[in-house]
């Protein structure tokens, strides 16, 4: 936040506003939860955005403009994030949006962003976002769906049709635990129990207990981030479960093996996205080279790789310079026409196609399902 | 102390400034951060007859903002209720509510009734996120617009989001202080400050202790109410947020800090806090560094708030 | 049945922690009358210093004393800097002060250190100890002991010392005290480096249990604030009983009732406490001076 941001001085200095640079620009923002409870999703994506527009700078902009990002942190409430989004629309006068960490404070922003007429791209996954489609919001992250579908249809090939669920009551746990009881029936799993715990719990074996003696439990699926998937992968090798455990994509990261511990996270299975495993794709995978290339620049930048999450801030910032270099004008309009034009581009996260009726453009194959093993990754489909 | 005089001259001043303000701001996102400072302004006026008048503390106060907040987002919905007739819905729900539960809290003093008032705005802030199907969850759920905007409209008055929510704020915060400022001056408004004072003294002069706290208990829940309606409404979209801790704290420093005494400090003290992150965006990794070194200082130099202080340097260099 | 060993075991590893958080709190408020909100922050810097000196390359025993002495030598100066000047403010600025100093620590610490999760190895290893069907982890033990032995050295210190009964006393009636020959001050500064001392220790014991960020001492000083409520302010007992109760009844709550529900069952059932018992379990009486 500190570089290459142009920034107004606030309120106080509001009557005199400073001149903006001569120079053309392309005004882009983002509203980012890089503190509070999101920080989580919210702090690598602010380092990748700034990251990626400091990068394309220097390799001379688009179409010879320079970007310049204005980087709010709406610490994950949707009330600032509201406000930043008005802010980023009236008074930075930005062309294009980026950002809603969580649900909560995309649907916020969304709200603005629509009634203004500046294309949004939504960091959050929620299926509501894009369902319906709104003319200016689209979204990189897979639905919460999307990862149930992925799970369930891994289960089934291992003829798993019993399964209990222990989700986190934050908004990303919520949301997801919703879906997967919406989708079980129709992949034919039945949940047959469904837990929760408060996300800053200490301790989940009471669930996993009343998990355990749930007559015919096959697997157990834990959605949620943060500190929970950890917990309940120790509590989970603590109780000497001998079915699988099923994470979710909100996990999946290097830190969380390392937070469980590698022994209690040996065989967890999660659906994740290319970017987790980047040195093991093969060279002639679509993903390779963007994969390898954004792990590499955030590693030697910030010396820790980047999240998943990371990951959807990385596709959204690519997503609309290329959007932006396409429609060559600064113009809200233009750049969402682009958007939506968007065919075959390749993300961390998948490959994206939009169209009218599709602002989020991802299918399954986007995910790939992944097993922990010997403490590091290993796809296994 | 102030005197009757005193009270028309606040009026006046917060009216002054409401109208006025406008007139700077170079764009429409002013008049966002101004409905704001509104809104927040209007749930401390209620914490200044609870804390400043009749001396008892809430750490729960955003539960009722919660409510109706929530009333406005589920009342249309459910019950096929005009938005409008929603707000009205929540500040007569969380009075009921405050009622009930002041009763047996408000015998408790100092920490033991800031326990128990957290322990409240925690449980109204986990119905929200737990009742998922009725209310989004952490998720949240959106809010019918009023409709006034669109009549106005109609009328020929054309306003923006920015413009009508500052207006509406504006106007529902003069009517909450107006009415803040008779209460000082009237009986009941004594009779809090008697117990203000001291509760075993107060008793002794007649002063129904128990019974003067749950009404000043009452009418801050329903300003608390209110002005969660009004945020819910403006931004048409609402999480169980606004009834979490945080909240409620963020109240409480802005009555204190602006001067919990004082309706026009409760103003302050809510501008203060509304736009310390607006102004710190450049430095927002150093936010909650200044926010608390803010909260610390002032308590230690300026007890009775920034207003009051302010106030009575002014007047001790007119002496 | 087995199940029912585990709730109880889930419970006091839970209670424990709740219960060194609020034992925390006791000495505090027991010199001086305050509730230190920022104890909870107390907690959080044992767990994150710890962390980071072991990963500088410090032993972790080494790095645990640091980071307590560390944490005790910021509660000193909290006093110095914070409490102090403001002696005599009424509860309502007392409670902004720590909770603004909480702020303050948390906004430090995330610039200071950073915004990620972490945790170092248990003492014992994580070979989990079985019991009739029922298992509990070695640092779950490590926990409950903790909680225990800093009670037993709380409640010799306020019945057996000289120091102890000085402390009692300047809570009491701090001018009578300072005309007995007590020197308040050093009370004070004692109370609070003690404190932060014990909010440390807790730290460095229920890392490797819930894991460490910046942000984790909010919830641990909500809960250990009510469990000490719960129990009686200001009586290590009531700390240590209130936060072990506290613990058993989530536990058992998540484990018989609803998950969901189970941190409201425990606030309910505080509330219902104070009702009957406004003063908590083992709170004793005051009278209003006029």
């Amino acid at each position: 936040m500190k570089l290459a941001i142009r920034t107004t001085l606030g309120i106080l200095a509001a009557g005199v506003a400073l001149p903006i640079a001569a120079q053309a620009e392309i005004r882009l923002g983002a509203s980012v939860s890089a503190t509070g409870p999101a920080a989580f999703l919210g702090d690598p994506e602010a380092k990748t955005i700034e990251m990626m527009v400091e990068e394309i700078n220097a390799a001379g902009g688009i179409n010879g403009e320079e970007i310049a990002l204005t980087l709010y942190d709406d610490g994950g409430d949707p009330n600032k994030a509201r406000t930043f989004a008005t802010r980023l629309v009236e008074d930075d006068e930005v062309v294009a949006i980026i950002g809603g960490s969580t649900t909560g404070t995309t649907m916020s922003i969304l709200d603005v962003a629509e009634d203004e007429g500046i294309p949004f791209i939504s960091l959050a996954g929620a299926i509501s976002i894009v369902d319906p489609v709104r003319d200016y919001v689209f979204k990189t992250p897979h639905t919460d769906r999307m990862a149930c579908e992925k799970i369930f249809a891994d289960m089934i090939a291992q003829g798993i049709t019993k399964v209990g669920m222990i989700s986190g009551t934050d908004g990303f746990g919520a949301s997801m635990q919703a879906q997967c009881s919406d989708v079980a029936g129709a992949q034919g799993v039945e949940i047959v129990a469904d837990e929760t715990y408060g996300p800053q719990d200490a301790d989940m074996t009471p669930q996993l207990t009343r998990i355990r003696n749930t007559e015919g439990v096959q697997a157990v699926l834990n959605p949620g981030f943060g500190q929970g998937p950890a917990i309940v992968t120790r509590n989970f090798a603590q109780l000497g479960f001998d079915i699988p455990l099923y994470q979710s994509h909100g996990v999946a990261s290097d830190a969380f093996i390392e937070l469980a511990g590698a022994d209690a996270a040996e065989g967890v299975r999660l659906p994740g996205t290319a970017l987790l495993i980047g040195d093991l794709l093969a060279e002639d995978d679509p993903q390779y080279k963007v994969v390898t290339e954004y792990a590499a620049a955030y590693q030697a930048k910030y010396d820790q790789a980047p999240s998943t999450f990371a990951g959807y801030a990385h596709d959204a910032v690519a997503l609309m310079v290329d959007a932006i270099t396409r429609a060559g004008e600064a113009d809200p309009d233009a750049i969402r026409d682009a958007l939506e034009e968007t065919q075959g581009f390749v993300g961390t996260t998948g490959t994206y196609s939009f169209s009218p009726k599709d602002h989020l453009g991802l299918d399954l194959t986007a995910f790939r399902m992944l097993q922990i093993t010997d403490g590091g990754w290993k796809q296994l489909d | 102390m102030m005197t009757a005089r005193g009270k028309w001259t606040q009026l006046a001043v917060l009216a002054l400034v409401i109208a006025l303000l406008p007139l700077f701001f170079p764009s429409g996102y002013y008049y966002r951060v101004g409905a704001l400072i509104f809104v927040n302004a209007l749930s401390v006026v209620g914490l200044v007859i609870l804390i400043g008048y009749a001396g008892q503390i809430s750490l729960g106060h955003a539960g009722f903002a919660g409510i109706g907040a929530y009333a406005c987002a589920l009342a249309p919905e459910h019950l096929g209720l005009h938005p409008g007739l929603a707000v009205i819905l929540g500040a007569v729900v969380s009075g009921i509510m405050a009622l009930l539960i002041g009763r047996p809290i408000l015998r408790l003093k100092g920490y033991y009734l800031a326990v128990a008032t957290l322990g409240f705005g925690i449980l109204v802030s986990m119905v929200l996120t737990n009742e998922r199907a009725l209310t989004g969850g952490p998720d949240g759920m959106s809010v019918e617009d009023l409709g006034l905007r669109a009549l106005l409209r109609d009328l020929g008055w054309r306003l923006s989001g920015g413009e009508f929510w500052y207006g509406v704020s504006g106007f529902v915060l003069l009517i909450g202080a107006w009415l803040a400022l008779n209460l000082f001056d009237s009986p009941t408004g004594r009779a809090m400050r008697a117990l203000h004072g001291s509760e075993v003294a107060a008793s002794t002069v007649g002063v129904d202790v128990a019974r003067q706290k749950l009404r000043a208990f009452v009418i801050s829940a329903v300003y608390a109410s209110v002005a969660g309606s009004l945020l819910a409404l403006q931004n048409g979209y609402i999480t169980p947020d606004v009834a979490g801790f945080m909240h409620s704290i963020e109240m409480v420093t802005m009555a204190v800090l602006g001067g919990v005494g004082s309706v026009l400090g409760a103003t302050l003290g809510a501008a203060i806090l509304t736009l310390l992150p607006q102004v710190l965006t450049v430095f927002a990794e150093y936010e909650q560094l200044v926010l608390g070194a803010v909260m610390i200082v002032v308590m230690i130099f300026l007890p009775q708030g920034l207003l009051p202080s302010i106030a009575r340097r002014i007047r001790g260099r007119g002496e | 049945m087995d199940a029912l060993l585990q709730f109880i075991f889930s419970g006091m590893t839970v209670g424990a922690v709740y219960a060194l958080v609020a034992l925390g709190f006791t000495i505090i408020y027991n010199a001086s009358d305050v509730v230190n909100f920022a104890q909870g922050e107390f907690v959080m810097l044992g767990g994150m210093i710890t962390v980071f000196a072991h990963q500088a390359g410090l032993p972790l025993p080494l790095a645990a004393v640091l980071a307590i002495l560390a944490t005790a030598a910021l509660g000193v100066a909290l006093n110095k800097l914070a409490i102090e000047p403001a002696r005599g403010a009424p509860v309502v600025s007392l409670i902004i002060i720590t909770i603004g100093a909480s702020i303050l620590i948390r906004g430090a610490t995330q610039l200071i250190f950073d915004k990620q999760l972490h945790r170092f190895p248990s003492f014992s290893g994580d070979d989990p100890i079985r019991v009739m069907g029922a298992t509990i982890l070695p640092q779950s033990l490590w926990v409950i002991g903790g909680a225990v032995a800093v009670f037993v050295a709380l409640w010799l210190f306020f019945t057996r010392t000289l120091t102890g009964k000085a402390v009692l006393a300047t809570a009491n009636n701090r001018v009578a005290a300072q005309l007995v020959g007590i020197n308040t001050g050093w009370v004070m500064t004692l109370s609070f480096g003690l404190s932060a001392a014990i909010g440390a220790l807790a730290g460095v014991l229920v890392t490797p249990i819930t894991l460490v960020s910046y942000d984790v001492g909010v919830a641990l000083a909500l809960k250990g604030f009510a469990a000490a409520m719960l129990g009686g302010m200001g009586n290590p007992k009531g700390a240590l009983l209130g936060g072990l109760l506290l613990g058993l009844l989530e536990a058992l709550t998540a484990g018989y009732l609803s998950s969901q529900y189970k941190d409201a069952v425990a606030f309910i059932v505080i509330l219902g406490v104070l009702f009957v018992m406004p003063q908590g379990i083992f709170g004793h009486k005051s009278t209003e001076r006029v």
